[in-house]
């Protein structure tokens, strides 16, 4: 949910940058296998691969080649032109690529990632640039493949209620395209105007309707994927379902380590005759959070269900004064969708549960103008805590509801350990929650206070059966936390599928997981010498 | 007759694929039984039996989530959910019967390996969408998990989605955790008769491309409609309204006025219309014809009724469609597969061809899955040796030699 125009997690540091181009250059004797970080969460220090220096070495011959493959005008090599590549919406973390390659056909993909397959030289793949978890960070001796130039939406099938799209059409260009038909795409992350569908695959990205329309991957019928070694396939399509295993799913959400997709089959919807919100107001987060459990238990699966506590419910209604109530601890807005008797039926049931769960305020919109106003103070969120805050990190954990009131709780204590604040807004129907940690970048120490915060956010949705990220992906923000969640056998069978589809590891290394392997020394088996007897199993 | 184990916990099944791997013996994986004639014959040195690898470990029906050990009957786990309200919104298909067995018969492990949804597919999503979390041992003899009992995550790559459909080929699942939702208050089916398979596809069309959340959308031309409990002995179109009472009516008004187009229709209040989707979920017009093979095959859904008519008049088969015309459920006349024709004919439409009934014989010399082009087959077989390098797991049962 990378918020166009927020500015998360700092702004500019050049002390940041340069931290992490030492820790590089430190690390360059390391082996493959080493770990890549001393274990401290601390974005800081984080430690990316080592560059290859004979790929450095050979960067004007790179850079030649790669014009004679898409042209010198695809090709970016000059650093002041390559800056705004740097870093992606994590902008903590800065680094220059090799050099930048804009492709504009599948053929051309096939062709470069095929070139650094022979060259063994590594790629990081890139599409609008706005996720907040470092995944499209640039590597010093990677070439940044942007995917910017597949801009087109080649089908647009509603009678198969479908589309096909270049991976680099935005999200709501999709949705732009087919609504004059009266149709949607449904899946909605607030960075939407910016983030492209290409982005969305490679992060399985969410929104605020998962709840009822599903993530990414429950909306995509298929794709085309450019492998590293420049071979194409093609996962689904028009038809549901694979005929065989099932890759598509592991490609939605791969987070580019898998291959890079170049064209998108996406599922259409049709616009709901009605949207109606209802926004309100308890007096905890117990008694919200019951409110939800209610309406679920009730057999309701609202459009979207959103919670704000209070810190973000101040912030939110000091930047958009769209009149949130100031004296709840907890506010939720929740949308019903569907033909006008629905909704009508269904507001009568969700104001009567909101009421025996204690609601001290409550209001239902009258007008499609009142729920876009419901929502303004929601999706301003972000950027309300930006204005009230020099800096900020977003967190993205997701955990099972009912544990909410403890997490919140626990979030206070660590809130106090730390030295900051937080504010919570949170998908309140799927459990997924967005901490916003406020801090100042340029008070000493307060970053690594802030990222230690997040960790041990993130370390409590673990514990409490949540995961490390709902939908923001792993990248390298959460990557040395994998171990929070995975033990070792867990992360080797990841790094096995990783190796069917990149066996030199070229594609996006240093992203996800938090060693780097060799693919031989994944594949070794380890059987005892000898036969071994048939267990002590019973037997027939 | 191959050597059976019956695993009763996690371990048992560890020491089970490590002994297997060791020793170079294969397993067949296998929880009830029920559709162990789907897929390629597997010619295992051992079964490995997890129908006692059983029970319900979680269910929070206000968090919609439900984890069982693979081996718990489907039949347990629907009842539980009913006793709350509550369902597996991919409407898990009931295949049993169709191969000669008894209904509910399946095991949670071999629905989600098999990945068979039912009608509800085109609006709630595959068994595969509703797959959150697992425990399976790989065929290392590993035990390992991935992805979690939340609905929104996207720590790592989605292996319990891969799992689905994989037929057991990557690994033994122990434990599974499913996303469930509520179970709509009533239903309806509006009929629409006499229509061609054109007509037919853009009805279906019209209402699936209408506000009105179809979610249901069947076709049966004349000689398998009148199978159908409640239908008539003529082409029907079927369209399924479910949801509170309120909104099920107004949308079954609201469906009747996008339908005038296509002619009159016919409305089958709740009791009629759930028996009928019971039906068409679980292909009971081919129920008791054991010796006809059967295909299912996946195509675009415009183009689905039309292509179902073409090889039925050149196979002398019969067939019927849903997920509004996408899915084509085809039956031959007799044992032959006509693998060719099959695929031919749908190859101009795209999708894949199963051959989901059929003698031993013939799933043995004919693709039962549909055949894998390069690149894509060799990727597909470096995936399988990511999970079970030594190829112990269900060998052969998608594709030959692995």
């Amino acid at each position: 949910m990378g918020d166009a125009g927020a500015r998360p997690h700092g702004g500019p540091q050049e002390s940041t940058a340069a931290t992490a181009e030492e820790s590089a250059e430190e690390s360059a004797e390391e082996s493959a296998q080493q770990r890549m970080h001393d274990g401290s969460h601390d974005g800081s220090r984080l430690v990316m691969p080592a560059p290859d220096a004979a790929v450095l070495a050979r960067r004007d011959q790179i850079v030649a080649d790669l014009a004679r493959l898409v042209g010198a005008d695809s090709v970016i090599a000059h650093e002041r032109a390559m800056r705004p590549y740097e870093s992606d919406a994590l902008t903590a973390h800065r680094q220059l690529p090799l050099v930048v390659v804009l492709p504009a056909t599948t053929d051309e993909v096939a062709a470069v990632l095929k070139y650094c397959h022979d060259n063994a030289i590594r790629v990081v793949p890139r599409g609008a640039g706005t996720s907040l978890s470092g995944g499209a960070l640039p590597l010093a001796d990677a070439v940044l493949l942007g995917m910017a130039k597949f801009t087109r939406i080649r089908e647009i099938d509603t009678a198969n209620r479908c589309a096909v799209v270049e991976p680099g059409v935005t999200n709501l260009g999709i949705t732009k395209a087919v609504e004059h038909l009266g149709f949607y795409y449904a899946p909605d992350p607030s960075s939407q105007i910016a983030c492209t569908i290409g982005g969305n695959v490679a992060e399985n990205s969410g929104g605020v309707h998962c709840l009822k329309y599903g993530l990414t991957t429950n909306n995509v019928l298929g794709v085309e994927l450019a492998l590293i070694t420049g071979e194409i396939v093609r996962l689904g399509g028009k038809h549901l379902d694979a005929g065989g295993l099932d890759l598509l799913s592991v490609i939605i959400g791969s987070e580019g380590l898998l291959g890079v997709v170049t064209e998108v089959t996406v599922r259409l919807l049709k616009k709901p005759d009605t949207a109606r919100a209802v926004l309100v107001g308890f007096p905890t987060s117990e008694s919200a959070g019951d409110c939800v459990a209610q309406i679920i238990a009730a057999g309701i699966i609202p459009a979207g269900i959103e919670m704000m506590d209070k810190d973000a419910i101040a912030a939110a209604e000091a930047f958009v004064n769209v009149g949130y109530p100031l004296d709840v601890e907890a506010l939720l807005i929740i949308e019903l969708d569907g033909p006008e008797a629905e909704c009508a039926h269904l507001l009568d049931a969700v104001t009567a549960h909101a009421q025996a769960c204690g609601a001290t305020t409550l209001r239902v919109s009258q007008s499609e103008e009142e729920r876009l106003g419901f929502w303004a103070g929601r999706k301003a969120a972000f950027p309300a805590v930006g204005r009230i805050s020099p800096d900020y990190l977003c967190m993205d954990g997701t955990i099972p509801r009912r544990q909410l009131p403890f997490v919140l709780a626990r979030m206070r204590e660590l809130s106090h350990r730390h030295g900051l604040r937080v504010a919570n807004v949170f998908h309140a129907g799927d459990g997924n929650l967005h901490p916003l940690i406020r801090y100042d970048a340029n008070a000493p120490g307060e970053l690594e206070a802030a990222e230690a915060f997040g960790a041990d956010i993130l370390r409590l949705c673990v514990e409490v059966g949540g995961v490390l990220t709902g939908e923001h992906g792993v990248g390298i923000e959460k990557r040395d936390l994998m171990p929070e969640m995975f033990d070792a056998v867990d992360l080797a069978q990841q790094l096995r599928l990783k190796c069917a589809f990149d066996d030199q590891n070229l594609l996006n290394p240093g992203k996800v997981f938090p060693t780097l392997h060799r693919c031989a020394e994944m594949g070794r088996m380890h059987v005892s010498g000898g036969a071994l007897p048939f267990p002590d199993l019973p037997r027939f | 007759m191959p050597q059976t184990l019956l695993a009763r916990d996690p371990q048992d099944v560890v020491d089970a694929v490590t002994a297997a791997g060791a020793n170079g013996r294969t397993l067949e994986i296998r929880g009830t039984g029920s559709l162990t004639a789907l897929g390629r014959p597997v010619v295992a040195d051992t079964v490995l039996d997890l129908s006692a690898l059983s029970g319900i470990t979680l269910y929070e029906p206000e968090e919609l989530v439900l984890s069982a050990r693979c081996g718990t009957p489907r039949r347990d786990i629907e009842d539980m959910l009913a006793q709350s309200g509550q369902m597996l919104a991919f409407e898990p298909a009931d295949l049993a019967p169709l191969f000669g067995g008894a209904a509910r018969a399946g095991s949670l492990g071999g629905l989600v390996a098999t990945n068979l949804a039912g009608p509800r597919r085109i609006s709630a999503g595959a068994v595969r969408d509703h797959t959150l979390g697992l425990k399976a041992v790989s065929g290392r003899g590993e035990l390992f998990k991935s992805g979690g009992r939340v609905v929104k995550n996207v720590t790592g790559y989605d292996l319990p989605r891969l799992f689905a459909g994989a037929f057991g080929t990557l690994g033994v699942a122990t434990e599974i955790t499913l996303k469930v939702l509520p179970r709509p208050e009533t239903q309806e089916t509006v009929r629409l008769e006499g229509l061609s398979p054109e007509a037919a596809a853009a009805a279906m069309s019209a209402a699936l491309g209408s506000s009105c959340e179809v979610s249901g959308a069947a076709y049966a031309p004349a000689p398998v409609a009148a199978r159908l409990p409640g239908c008539p002995d003529t082409a029907t179109v079927l369209l399924r309204l479910e949801g509170f009472g309120p909104s099920v009516r107004a949308r079954r008004d609201m469906l009747a006025r996008v339908l005038i187009p296509f002619g009159p229709c016919t409305v089958m209040r709740e009791t009629p219309s759930a028996a009928l989707w019971s039906a068409v979920r679980d292909v009971a017009p081919f129920v008791g014809t054991p010796e006809r093979a059967l295909w299912r095959l996946s195509t675009a859904p415009m183009a689905g009724p039309a292509l179902a008519a073409r090889l039925c008049a050149t196979l002398d088969a019969e067939a019927f469609c849903d997920w509004g015309g996408g899915l084509i459920w085809l039956a031959l006349p007799g044992p032959r597969s006509e693998a060719d024709t099959v695929r031919t004919a749908l190859a101009a439409s795209g999708g894949h061809a199963t051959l989901l009934r059929a003698t031993a014989e013939e799933r043995a010399r004919t693709a039962v899955f549909q055949p894998l082009d390069e690149p894509l087959a060799a990727l597909t077989a470096r995936v399988k040796s990511s999970f079970d390098p030594a190829g112990l797991l269900n060998r052969g049962r998608m594709h030959e030699g692995w």
